[in-house]
Formats: structure tokens, C-alpha cells, sequence
């Protein structure tokens, strides 16, 4: 690396990206790849570390816009994330440890375009925009529209992310991330599932749509086609009962088309099928835990360390 | 081109003319000379690096020393009381969890910023809060028994 600045506003990072420096948030990817030989540090990089307006969580009337240098830690705990955005909640307490939390942030995440991001299906399920700024103005992406490959985006030279923006979750919704891991910190998913389920506002129980999203199951993080038409209708069972949430039939159904959508590599971690069958475990469990969470049930945040999910179909 | 910049380091201040490249843990052991603080997998994954960053933990060698100007870094050497070793240090070398001691810096920083947003957690609490922290010898459960005992003395 040549030259390392700080921007002290935002139009000052921009100006400097268009001129070809890298943004830099907690620098966490950046400073680990640069080691392995993964990728160079960039010639020149501009922290955003000091721009306080990208490290804000704000709720609107439209929803919420999270700054792009909002840490997990942050968003783990946020009471507008935990209660509008349960899954991103959900996901962000699964990155790392403690200090990765502290210093990895959400824009970083995004950015990365890793497919085994954990923000990254919580995103999708959520109608999550990316919002993306330059000197030139910004726009807004979807997850679908940014993220082209492993480590590779369809953000333009001059553009950083600045922002996400989430919607207002619908009413009686609830939402969950949930991953499968070897251990319980320092992981990275070896496959993962974010879940929006939205219930009849009549208090019947039915679902009326939901949208499913995956991890580390393919090149970027996928949504599930047809999901909503799968779980359309199915009902919302007691919460006492510590059995499924919903019903069974359309549970089973989830995780068949996750796993029949999934296309997972073999690597050092999980073999392709072995990837293929747990992303579908993952899907209904992430589905079971929205269902709940939609009903008005309480479940620990991260639903991964929550206890009595999960039934064998 | 180097980077000129002023570094906090456990209250002192050291100007620094470096590589900006280059990541806090190497500049803390080879700059400002305090070897406390450990190089172990090199890639965020065991602990061994943690320092404090105005309170926070933050692993030393994925994170560049230049992202620190501005900031307070607390390193092990740090964190003694006065020229006595803090409870924690203490704590953990009476319940006999310390045997190589690789690890044991980047636990004791970790379990310092634990205590100071947390003064008495729970065993689950003091799990998570040193989830980042890999020790290869002792199995851990001398090391918890030993911040148990420091939450509740």
C-alpha cells in the first residue's frame, strides 16, 4: 500500500474513490486477504472509519436505513434491528467473536460479496436495497442485482456502499437466519437459511406469503423460487405444543427446494451433497423459527442458540 | 510512500513513520517494542493478537496500525495494576490456567473488556466473551473457572 487516508465526510470518501482509492471499513477482509496472498492490500485506501453519518441506524416512516459502517455488534443488539430485521439480528450474532463483531461492519460484509456472508440472506428475505453512492448521485440495487460471483459485484468504479435500507416488515411478520457450523464462533457457515414468513392478519395462523434465501449453496446467496407458493395457507400451530411450528407437509416441501436449487461446491468443509441436504434443514428451520417469531413467540437472538427448534421429518 | 502518524499505546504516545500497510500487531511488537501481545495464526482466527481499541477487542493482526490514529490501544502490558498483576492475571494463574501461555495475553485482554462492560457474567456470557480466544493447552475449563471466580471474587 502507498497511501492510507481518512475521510472526514462523505463527499470527501466519494471524491477519493473516483479517484480510485478503496473504501475501507473495519478492514477486516482486506487485511486478512492481504496476508494469505488472497489479494494485495490496494495501492491507496480510504478509511470511512470517521464518517459517524454511515454509523447510524435510522427509522424512517419507509423503514430502516442502516449505515454502511454499522458493525455486527451494533446490529445484534439494535432494538429497531432485533425488532424490524430479526434475522439480520439473527445473523450478525453468529460473524466471529467479539472483536470481529466490533470491527466488521455491514457495508464491509455486503461488499465483500462473500456467498457464505451471513448478512447476506437476511438481506434478500427482507427486500433489503444496497444503497450505492459516487460523485455522480446514488442509486439503489438489490442483493440479486449486486452480488454477480464469489467476491464480485456489479458496483461500478467510483460507487461504495453507504447504506442498506430496509422496508417496513409487513404486518404479523417475523423473520430468521440460521447456519450450520462446526463450532460456535470463528465459523463461517458451511451452509445457511434466512426466512421471512408473513401471517394472515386475522389471527388464523395462515401463512400468506414468505420468502426463503440461501447460504454457501452457490455462487452468490439465492433466493428459493416458489417459495411463497409452497408455504402459502400452511397454519401456524400452537406455540406450546414444542412441536413444528407449521405444518409439516409444506415444511418438508421447503427443504426439498432448497436443496433441489442448491448448486454447493466440495471443499475442505462439506462435500456438495452433504451441503445439499443440510441447506434444506437449514430452510425449514429458518422457516419454523419466522413462523414462530410472525406468531408473536419470543425465541433467543440468535435463533442458532435456541433450544427445541427443529423436528425430524 | 510511509505513513507518518502519532500511535496510543497504553497511555504513551509514539510518532510513528511506517509502511501504511502494515498491521498493529507487528507495529506494536517491532515498533513500539511491547512483545506481550502474540503473533499466533496470523489470520483472525485464535486470539492470541487481541489488544484493547478505546475498550474494545480488536484482533491486532487484521487490522492495520494506521486505523488506530486517533484511538487508545491497550495492550497486555497495559493492564497490570500499578506493578501488581490485575485479578484477572491473578485469578487465572492461582486456578492454574495458564500453561503455555501462548494464549494468555489475548484471553486476559479479552476477559478485561468483558468485565468492564459486564462485571458479572454469567458462565454463558464469559463463554461468548472469549469465543475469539483459541487456547491449545488447557482445555479451557481452568481458564473459565478462573473468570468465574473473577466475576464473583
Amino acid at each position: 500500500m502507498r497511501e492510507f487516508r481518512f475521510a472526514e465526510t462523505v463527499d470527501e470518501a466519494l471524491a477519493l474513490v473516483a479517484d480510485g482509492f478503496v473504501p475501507m471499513a473495519g478492514g477486516t477482509d482486506l487485511v486478512v486477504a492481504a496476508r494469505h496472498g488472497k489479494a494485495p492490500l490496494p495501492d491507496r485506501v480510504v478509511s470511512l472509519q470517521h464518517l459517524r453519518e454511515l454509523a447510524v441506524i435510522e427509522s424512517t416512516d419507509n423503514g430502516l436505513l442502516i449505515g454502511a459502517i454499522v458493525t455486527h455488534a451494533e446490529l445484534m443488539g439494535a432494538p429497531d434491528v432485533v425488532g424490524a430485521a430479526t434475522a439480520l439480528s439473527d445473523a450478525s450474532a453468529l460473524v466471529g467473536s467479539p472483536s470481529t463483531r466490533n470491527v466488521g461492519t455491514i457495508g464491509g460484509n455486503i461488499m465483500n460479496a462473500s456467498p457464505a456472508m451471513d448478512t447476506g440472506a437476511p438481506l434478500v428475505v427482507l427486500d433489503g436495497q444496497i444503497v450505492l453512492g459516487s460523485t455522480g448521485g446514488e442509486r439503489q440495487v438489490s442483493p440479486a442485482e449486486l452480488w454477480t460471483g464469489p467476491g464480485s459485484t456489479s458496483a461500478m468504479p467510483g460507487e461504495m456502499c453507504t447504506a442498506v435500507s430496509l422496508p417496513s416488515p409487513p404486518p404479523a411478520s417475523g423473520s430468521a437466519y440460521v447456519r450450520l457450523e462446526y463450532r460456535r464462533a470463528m465459523e463461517i457457515a458451511v451452509v445457511g437459511a434466512a426466512a421471512r414468513v408473513c401471517l394472515d392478519p386475522d389471527g388464523s395462523g395462515r401463512v400468506v406469503s414468505a420468502s426463503v434465501a440461501l447460504t454457501a449453496v452457490a455462487p452468490t446467496i439465492i433466493e428459493v423460487t416458489g417459495a411463497s407458493e409452497i408455504l402459502e395457507g400452511a397454519r401456524l400451530m400452537p406455540d406450546d405444543s414444542g412441536a413444528s411450528a407449521i405444518d409439516g407437509g409444506p415444511l418438508a416441501a421447503i427443504a426439498r427446494a432448497a436443496s433441489d436449487q442448491a448448486t454447493p461446491i466440495s471443499d475442505l468443509r462439506a462435500s456438495d451433497g452433504y451441503r445439499r441436504h443440510c441447506v434444506g434443514v437449514m430452510a425449514r428451520r429458518a422457516v419454523e423459527a419466522a413462523a414462530r417469531r410472525a406468531g408473536g413467540a419470543t425465541l433467543t437472538v440468535p435463533v442458532n442458540r435456541s433450544t427445541g427448534m427443529g423436528v425430524s421429518l | 510512500m510511509n505513513h507518518q502518524f502519532n500511535l496510543e499505546v497504553n497511555g504513551i504516545v509514539y510518532p510513528l513513520d511506517i509502511d501504511p500497510g502494515r498491521n498493529l500487531l507487528s507495529v506494536l511488537r517491532g515498533e513500539v517494542g511491547l512483545t506481550g501481545t502474540k503473533e499466533g495464526c496470523d489470520d483472525c482466527e485464535c486470539g492470541a493478537c487481541m489488544v484493547l481499541i478505546d475498550g474494545q477487542p480488536v484482533n491486532s493482526c487484521s487490522y492495520l496500525a494506521a486505523q488506530a490514529e486517533g484511538c487508545s490501544v491497550t495492550t497486555i502490558e497495559g493492564i497490570v495494576d500499578g506493578d501488581r498483576l490485575s485479578d484477572i492475571q491473578s485469578t487465572l494463574l492461582d486456578a492454574g490456567g495458564v500453561q503455555c501461555g501462548f494464549c494468555t495475553p489475548g484471553m486476559i485482554v479479552s476477559a478485561k473488556a468483558l468485565f468492564s462492560t459486564n462485571p458479572d457474567p454469567t458462565p454463558d456470557e464469559i463463554r461468548i466473551g472469549l469465543s475469539g480466544n483459541l487456547c491449545r493447552c488447557t482445555g479451557y475449563t481452568r481458564i473459565l473457572k478462573a473468570m468465574e471466580r473473577t466475576a464473583r471474587p
